[in-house]
């Protein structure tokens, strides 16, 4: 991107914080997300699931099922496509088993009725005969040589020989040496970490409406974080050209990465393609915790040496993940982020993806990153303790900046840690004093941001207002971001624009709102969109002053000539071009289609103040301060949001959510009840940093803010509780049961 | 299913004496909804006392004691303007059912025979000296609190037999009581440990006491050797650690996903100092409003 493309300063509209647009509709209740879509003839689905953690699928027996009154189709994997291979089979079996239930709540068969109390009933009726098999749900006991053996040959080629067949992939990466790094050093500390899978938590469940006919024509409306991958996956799974298949994005009630596959679209077609009739289904709560994509959990070893003056002198983890039944879990991530926060001359990181009998993992907002953090951050503090240094000055000594070779590999552009770093250590809170009882941690994290295919049309109304039509489902706010944005470029107030976004077969192809990439990418490609409609704006003014197109400008919403030279007119505004735009060359519209590589890594540093009541474990936050860089926050109300959200969640995962598997293999806590999310009582107010360190690969100077966020809390908050403990941590959730045993063991 | 409207305690009775099937009695619904819409238990027979006159009155007795309706919602008893003054642990227990709106249709009752272990009034109940009135094919009994449930989701009434009144006693003068419950949560969780003591003093010596352990055995217990550690004492730190010991020995916990055999019984030790600490210190108040 040249520098003429990039504007970081003197903004009007970008970096202000104006209305939601959505806000109306969604206090309202008129927004309508998955489940506020109703069609004529509708049916309703539910879904047979697996009470076993891992089981032979003896005989399906639907014809009890078949005989109850409104029951109109079964459908089991049968009626889905064959031939499948690599990831769309993986994804083909998640959905809808074949041979084997390789987890509590896969799905055996499914069936649609005309009520969601017969289609319940239904399902009871269907008669699935089992030969249960021995199970593991545990990740280090899925690597241990007795492991039952979840899918013999799952392995790629990456895994070395002699490990057991649940490992399915291999890492390693890094540079230097790490034995003679940690020779150098004059305190090394290793431990081992070990956190549990949690859940995005995202408020809506899973809903679609679908609607397929013999035709192979279809129709499909869910929350997703991706339509077109929606539409990629149900075509292939159910042997549809894609383009016959359309998909509409609902509202959607947060995703946070959970949304960017499909569990339940793909079922909804096969029932409909077979009773002929639109088919909606709706996941409950129980079924989104026991069949939905939760994180990984891991099993972690880091080794850190560091100098008496807080130089780290090597660096080396290791990081085993698990994924459940399928080869996903994200251990490269988790590898690859781990240390790069910092410029290490000698650093290896280590990852395994194990298969265990859960539910395929599924993205979860910087998928990998928070844990890898927990492990290393958590060593550094200790370091820092033992060897009397002050965490963020250390953490000053070694942070890696524009030019640094990053622990993944490459060199790193202008980056922001530094910044977050001095941000947090002016900030009141690091000197604020503690109370007895209380402890402060903080915490730095990392996350790669991503761009992807995008597509954007901006189009130009008769009276000078702009439509964009982005393909990105907004999970975060990139609709009042896109419109800001175009705003800016154009020239014209915020409230003249309105941003769609579009179903599938009114834009080209769009990549799903993840990685952090909906401002960033479809902001660029807006404001690429927004110029390519000046330019035709600049041309209307100058066919009509008679000059040279490339002596008109564009300033506040006018086309301008540009200099003395050009010629004496008045400025033409935009809605005066726009109003002549059928006589003057046809309808004005700009476009944008890419895939823009230029996403700036993002960087947080977070300040934790936790307080542990040493007679029962439990924890309470009494502080949080988030210090991340956003490149430039287009909407920083939005942005805070983000960062507020990140630790959040952070907190959630750090202290008390946990998936609890029984002996038997069954998922014990599948309702919000004991499934621990933080309510709104358990947190204190957030407090937000924005730092602003331009991302060079985006016009104005965009990083994506999503993610980062929830790199930081679990290494954070840990070294928070285990100030205030007196004891150290070494495994999530940090619930009071774990602490209040740590207290006992120390004695 | 079919669904009944008794207007009488009597045809309540009836109904369910004739039933069969599951029977579940309906006043807030904040246990039989939820376990109807999750299908864990679809009843056959749903009767609603909600129509029968007074279930929903919280009337004082000429004794000074209470009559709480089998209605009565956890709300209308946070704020009833005396009972909270003679009975403050209980209405607090009752308070910490659920959310707000769980509060605006909660009851005491339903909390009782839900037969949760975990239930937050019931060891709060059963401190208080709370018993309930049971009217059935075979005439009206009062049966104590603690005689309700006998397992998790098991209660001594029989078939046809309804709750028809919670009675809770006079406060003396020189009385008070306290519920506490550990949550790793600050709302919206079930208690992995709860405790409920009523005590009177005579001066700054405990005189009588009440030790209620919840969540810690299959039913709430009311343990002798709690009380034991206490009474006679002045609540110094040689019978808290007495009243601690004696908590934790009492319990016969199990480990499960909302905590473990070791932590609940060391947390019931804990809470059973903290509770006896607010209850004696309101019994030094006063006690009776």
């Amino acid at each position: 991107m040249s520098l003429d493309d990039v504007k970081t300063s003197d903004f009007k509209y970008v970096g202000t914080s104006p209305d939601r647009p959505d806000g109306l509709d969604k206090v309202t209740g008129r927004a309508k997300f998955g489940a506020d879509a109703y069609a004529p003839g509708m049916l309703h689905g539910a879904i047979v699931r697996s009470p076993h953690a891992h089981a032979k699928i003896i005989s399906i027996d639907t014809s009890k099922a078949e005989a109850l009154d409104g029951v109109k189709a079964i459908v089991t994997r049968a009626d889905f496509a064959t031939g499948l291979t690599g990831s769309n089979w993986n994804v083909l079996e998640n959905i809808m088993a074949s041979g084997t239930a390789l987890y509590d709540g896969h799905a055996i068969a499914a069936v649609a009725a005309t009520s969601p109390l017969i289609a319940r009933d239904a399902v009871k009726l269907v008669e699935v005969t089992y030969e249960i098999l021995p199970h593991v749900t545990d990740v280090d006991k899925a690597m241990a040589d007795d492991a039952p053996i979840i899918r013999a040959g799952a392995a790629d080629k990456s895994v070395p020989e002699g490990l057991h067949p649940n490992v399915v992939r291999y890492h390693e990466s890094g540079h230097g040496d790490v034995d003679a790094g940690f020779a150098e050093a004059d305190l090394v500390i290793e431990d081992h970490f070990r956190t549990e899978a949690t859940h995005q938590g995202y408020i809506e469940p899973h809903a679609c409406l679908g609607t397929l006919g013999g035709d192979g024509k279809g129709e499909m409306w869910c929350c997703t974080q991706g339509h077109w991958n929606v539409q990629k996956l149900c075509s292939a799974l159910l042997g549809l050209e894609a383009s016959q298949l359309r998909v509409t994005a609902s509202e959607i009630g947060g995703g946070f990465g959970g949304k960017t596959v499909v569990f339940i679209e793909p079922v909804a077609l096969a029932l409909s393609r077979k009773a002929n009739r639109p088919v909606k289904i709706v996941m409950s709560r129980s079924e989104v915790l026991r069949a939905s994509g939760p994180t990984s959990s891991t099993s972690m070893d880091v080794k850190i040496g560091m100098k008496k003056d807080g130089t780290i002198t090597a660096a080396k983890g290791v990081f085993r993940l698990q994924g459940g039944a399928f080869p996903s879990a994200p251990m490269e991530f988790t590898a690859m982020c781990a240390f790069a926060p910092y410029n290490l001359k000698n650093v290896k990181q280590i990852g395994y993806d194990v298969m265990a009998n859960r539910p395929k993992q599924a993205a979860y907002r910087a998928p990998g990153s928070p844990m890898g953090a927990f492990a290393v951050e958590s060593v550094i503090d200790e370091l820092c303790n033992k060897l009397g240094l002050d965490p963020i000055d250390v953490r000053l000594k070694n942070a890696s900046h524009e030019g640094t070779k990053a622990s993944y590999g490459p060199t790193f552009q202008r980056i922001g840690l530094v910044e977050t770093l001095e941000a947090a250590k002016a900030h009141p809170h690091y000197t604020a004093p503690l109370k007895p009882g209380q402890g402060r941690g903080v915490s730095c994290g990392f996350w790669f941001n991503f761009g992807g295919e995008t597509s954007v049309t901006l189009a130009l109304s008769m009276d000078g207002s702009a439509q964009i039509v982005v393909g990105t489902p907004d999970i975060g706010g990139s609709r009042a971001s896109m419109a800001l944005m175009a705003a800016e470029e154009l020239g014209i107030p915020y409230e003249n624009i309105r941003c769609t976004v579009a179903d599938t077969a009114s834009l080209g192809y769009n990549e799903v709102s993840h990685g952090s990439r909906v401002t960033y990418a479809s902001g660029l490609a807006t404001i690429k969109a927004a110029r390519a409609a000046v330019k035709i704006l600049c041309a209307r003014a100058a066919a009509k002053w008679k000059i040279d197109p490339e002596a008109v400008d564009w300033v506040d919403g006018c086309a301008v000539p540009s200099g003395p030279n050009a010629g004496d007119f008045e400025p033409m505004p935009i809605a005066r071009i726009c109003a002549s735009m059928g006589r003057t060359g046809g309808p004005i519209s700009g476009h944008y289609e890419a895939s823009p590589e230029g996403a700036g890594v993002s960087f947080a540093t977070h300040i934790v103040d936790a307080e542990v009541d040493p007679e029962t474990g439990k924890t309470s936050i009494v502080r949080y301060t988030v210090v991340q860089d956003a490149g430039k926050a287009i909407h920083p109300a939005y942005v805070e949001g983000q960062y507020q959200g990140g630790a959040a969640q952070g907190i959630g995962w750090a202290l008390n959510e946990e998936y609890v598997y029984g002996e038997d293999g069954r998922l014990q806590n599948d309702v919000f009840l004991d499934y621990r999310i933080p309510v709104a009582s358990d947190l204190p107010m957030i407090d937000t940093v924005i730092v602003e360190v331009p991302n060079p690969g985006h016009p104005h100077g965009v990083r994506g803010v999503g993610e980062t966020s929830i790199c930081p809390p679990l290494a954070a908050i840990a070294n928070a509780v285990s100030a205030a403990a007196g004891v150290r941590l070494h495994e999530l959730p940090m619930n009071p049961p774990r602490i209040l045993a740590a207290l006992e063991k120390r004695g | 299913m079919q669904y009944h409207t008794p207007a009488s305690f009597e045809d309540a009775s009836k109904i369910a004496a004739k039933a069969t099937g599951i029977t579940r009695f309906l006043a807030g619904g904040t246990d039989v909804l939820v376990q109807l819409r999750a299908d864990i238990v679809t009843p056959d027979t749903l009767i609603d006392i909600k129509h029968i006159d007074g279930v929903h009155d919280i009337t004082r007795n000429s004794d000074g004691g209470w009559t709480i309706g089998v209605a009565v919602t956890g709300a209308e008893m946070t704020e009833h303007a005396d009972l909270g003054g003679d009975w403050p642990g209980l209405v607090e227990a009752m308070d910490l059912v659920g959310s707000t709106q769980i509060q605006g249709r909660a009851t005491l009752t339903g909390n009782l025979c839900n037969g949760s272990p975990a239930a937050d009034s019931v060891p709060a109940m059963i401190a208080a000296g709370a018993t309930v009135t049971v009217s059935g094919p075979n005439g009206t009994r009062e049966v104590a609190a603690e005689d309700i449930a006998t397992g998790p989701g098991r209660t001594s009434l029989a078939q046809g037999e309804i709750v028809t009144a919670v009675n809770i006693p006079p406060r003396a003068a020189g009385g008070g009581d306290a519920y506490l419950r550990f949550i790793p949560r600050t709302e919206m969780d079930i208690a992995v440990v709860g405790c409920g003591i009523n005590l009177a003093v005579d001066g700054d010596t405990i005189t009588a006491a009440r030790v209620v352990l919840g969540a810690v055995a299959p039913t709430a217990l009311l343990d002798q050797a709690c009380a034991d550690a206490i009474i006679g004492s002045t609540l110094d730190d040689a019978a808290l650690e007495k009243l601690a010991a004696a908590a934790s020995a009492a319990c016969n916990p199990i480990t499960d996903k909302r905590g473990t055999i070791e932590f609940r019984t060391k947390v019931a030790g804990v809470l059973a100092r903290r509770v006896a600490k607010i209850a004696y210190e309101r019994a030094q108040a006063g006690g009776a409003s």
